[in-house]
């Protein structure tokens, strides 16, 4: 129940949490995982020995050697400077729109759960709308309108992802405001977006933090499916998903053009998911790895 | 709950209208249109075009048209198909989406739901670790990795099935499996975690305690409860199936509605995203429907309408 504690007592609680989780085995080896990824992003040009678009046509198509790990594309250029390149297109699109729709989604549904009636109603109303549109579809819709970069991505998955946190966030708050260090704080005067700010939010973190290991795999996952169908990054640039969408083309003859970009994004998607169930158990004591 | 489904069918009437003119404006609102080729009409002949289609009128007079329009079933000419009512489209192509949408779910549900019952029952076993790995896999592939992976094994390796289009219940085979694997996934998971929840209950207790073997327990008891949560995600899984299959349609080039949708956006065919957006929330209405009255019948709990 870390959502019901008050904001002061959870220290202790983080440092009993880290136990817990490191006790998890898979759940850890995932976040080294993530943060190995992230590191080797952030570090691309540090890292890859070749340049992500220096076309070498001699050195075309050639399967995983000790100079090429993942071989080249057509074009002569080596695959694993492409795909760590790739990676961080495909992490940024994914770590933006989560933290996009977290913002967004705990704005609204902190303000519908802990106002009610029909600041509420307006909120729901909005977020059931999103909920008929299909949401990739909305995406691709937004996506024409800003454009097909990194920013278009960014926005159009944002705008669409934000409904499930704010559902999240409008539940969890409904819960909190009943809680008498709620009614403590509104009996001393303190101002309702302070209460919503500085009582309520903090309590969450849980919660929040569960649902961006959710969040994060999801943008990633949508990014690259847009991408994969051409609708999404565009040439210069690349990401998993248009690394795998040439891969796709030429499938038949050089199977290692999809199977690493696919295989890259499914380790990382397979990380989120074990990362996020230990951190479920971690933080919701009533089930241990059930779930 | 006749009356309930009325209601909720009414209800849904407003819903699609601001649907409509969400899509309406956004799609209009993106730069280019549906006549900008390489090769520039003269302007005269464009002009023409133009007014043949309404384009040359404000977006709220064509939108009104379209309104008053769609209220009587015409959803207007498609763009790319010179000469094709967007109905024609659409008839044409909902059932290989319909199709390839069922028959995922029903393999999602038929495979998920033992799989998660045969993890629960041997928790903490090799079955059950296996199971969800394969689980959690399922929910982590992306689904063209899984289609290359089909493709390249089942199609052009072994030559079993065929790669791609839409010619017979062989080509089913592998889109199927592709769109079904996620699904699968998350009821399997479901499944597991709700069916370990209900071996803690009393109910559980007394079947035991009255003698029951544990097949019967879990089977007669235990199964019957912890299905609820796994039907409430079945309607939001169906409408994912059913619009999400637009990936499986572009890489198996089957003729269905998600390919038109992708292909009618890139061309700017207004009329047919409009048509097919209007199809897909009506889908997705329905499907939440059909799975609040299931909900309503198989937990008694729940009333309707209340």
């Amino acid at each position: 129940m870390a959502g019901l504690i008050p904001a002061s007592g959870w220290d202790i609680d983080v440092i009993d949490s880290i136990k817990k989780f490191t006790r998890n085995r898979t759940a850890t080896v995932s976040l080294i995982f993530i943060i190995g990824i992230l590191l080797l992003a952030i570090f691309a040009p540090q890292i890859t020995r070749f340049s992500y678009e220096e076309q070498v046509i001699a050195d075309r198509l050639q399967g995983p050697s000790m100079v090429h790990w993942m071989g080249t594309d057509n074009l002569g250029r080596d695959l694993f400077s492409r795909i760590i390149y790739g990676a961080r297109m495909s992490l940024s699109v994914g770590i933006f729109t989560a933290l996009l729709a977290l913002v967004v989604g705990t704005f609204f549904g902190s303000i519908a759960g802990y106002f009610g009636g029909w600041t509420d109603g307006l909120v729901m109303r909005a977020v059931d709308l999103f909920y008929i549109f299909p949401s990739l579809l909305l995406a691709i819709l937004l996506m024409l309108l800003l454009g097909r970069g990194f920013t278009g991505i960014f926005l159009a998955l944002g705008m669409t992802a934000w409904v499930t946190q704010a559902r999240l966030v409008r539940g969890q708050v409904l819960q909190a405001r009943e809680m008498s260090y709620v009614e403590a704080a509104r009996a001393i005067g303190v101002s309702h977006p302070m209460i919503i700010a500085k009582h309520i939010l903090p309590n969450l973190w849980g919660p929040i933090i569960v649902s961006l290991t959710v969040q994060i795999p999801a943008a990633i996952m949508a990014e690259s499916f847009l991408s994969f169908i051409g609708l999404g990054i565009q040439p210069p640039f690349s990401s998993w998903g248009t690394l795998a969408s040439e891969g796709f083309r030429g499938m038949q003859s050089y199977p290692h053009l999809i199977l690493f970009p696919g295989g890259v994004l499914f380790c990382t998607m397979l990380a989120f998911n074990y990362l996020g169930d230990g951190l479920r158990d971690m933080l919701d004591p009533r089930n241990t790895s059930d779930f | 709950m006749f009356v309930y489904a009325l209601k909720r069918l009414f209800g849904a009437i407003p819903t699609l209208l601001i649907l409509a003119t969400l899509t309406f404006f956004l799609i209009r609102l993106a730069p280019g249109g549906p006549f900008d080729s390489d090769r520039a009409f003269p302007p005269e002949i464009e002009a023409n075009i133009l007014k043949t289609y309404g384009l040359d009128q404000p977006v709220y007079v064509q939108f009104g048209r379209w309104l008053r329009d769609a209220a009587h079933g015409d959803l207007h000419e498609s763009f790319q198909y010179l000469g094709r009512p967007v109905t024609e489209v659409i008839e044409d192509s909902l059932p290989a989406s319909m199709t390839l949408g069922l028959a995922s779910l029903i393999f999602a549900i038929s495979l998920g739901i033992p799989l998660g019952c045969l993890a629960a029952m041997k928790r903490r076993t090799f079955w059950d670790t296996s199971a969800m790995f394969l689980a959690i896999a399922g929910i982590s592939l992306p689904t063209y990795l899984v289609a290359s992976i089909l493709i390249l094994v089942f199609s052009l390796w072994l030559k079993w099935l065929p790669p791609a289009l839409w010619e017979g219940p062989s080509s089913l085979v592998l889109p199927v499996l592709t769109l079904g694997s996620r699904p699968l996934a998350i009821i399997a998971r479901l499944t597991r975690a709700s069916l370990l929840d209900s071996f803690n209950s009393d109910y559980i207790r007394t079947a035991y305690g009255k003698g029951l073997s544990r097949t019967k327990v879990v089977f007669k008891h235990a199964l019957k409860n912890s299905i609820i949560p796994v039907i409430s995600i079945v309607g939001p899984l169906a409408a994912n199936l059913v619009t999400g299959s637009f990936l499986v349609e572009v890489v198996f080039q089957i003729p269905g509605l998600g390919r038109h949708f992708v292909q009618a956006v890139l061309n700017r065919d207004y009329p047919l995203v409009m048509g097919v957006t209007l199809v897909y929330g009506v889908i997705l209405i329905l499907s939440n429907l059909a799975v609040d009255l299931v909900y309503g019948w198989a937990d008694p709990r729940i009333r309707l309408g209340h």
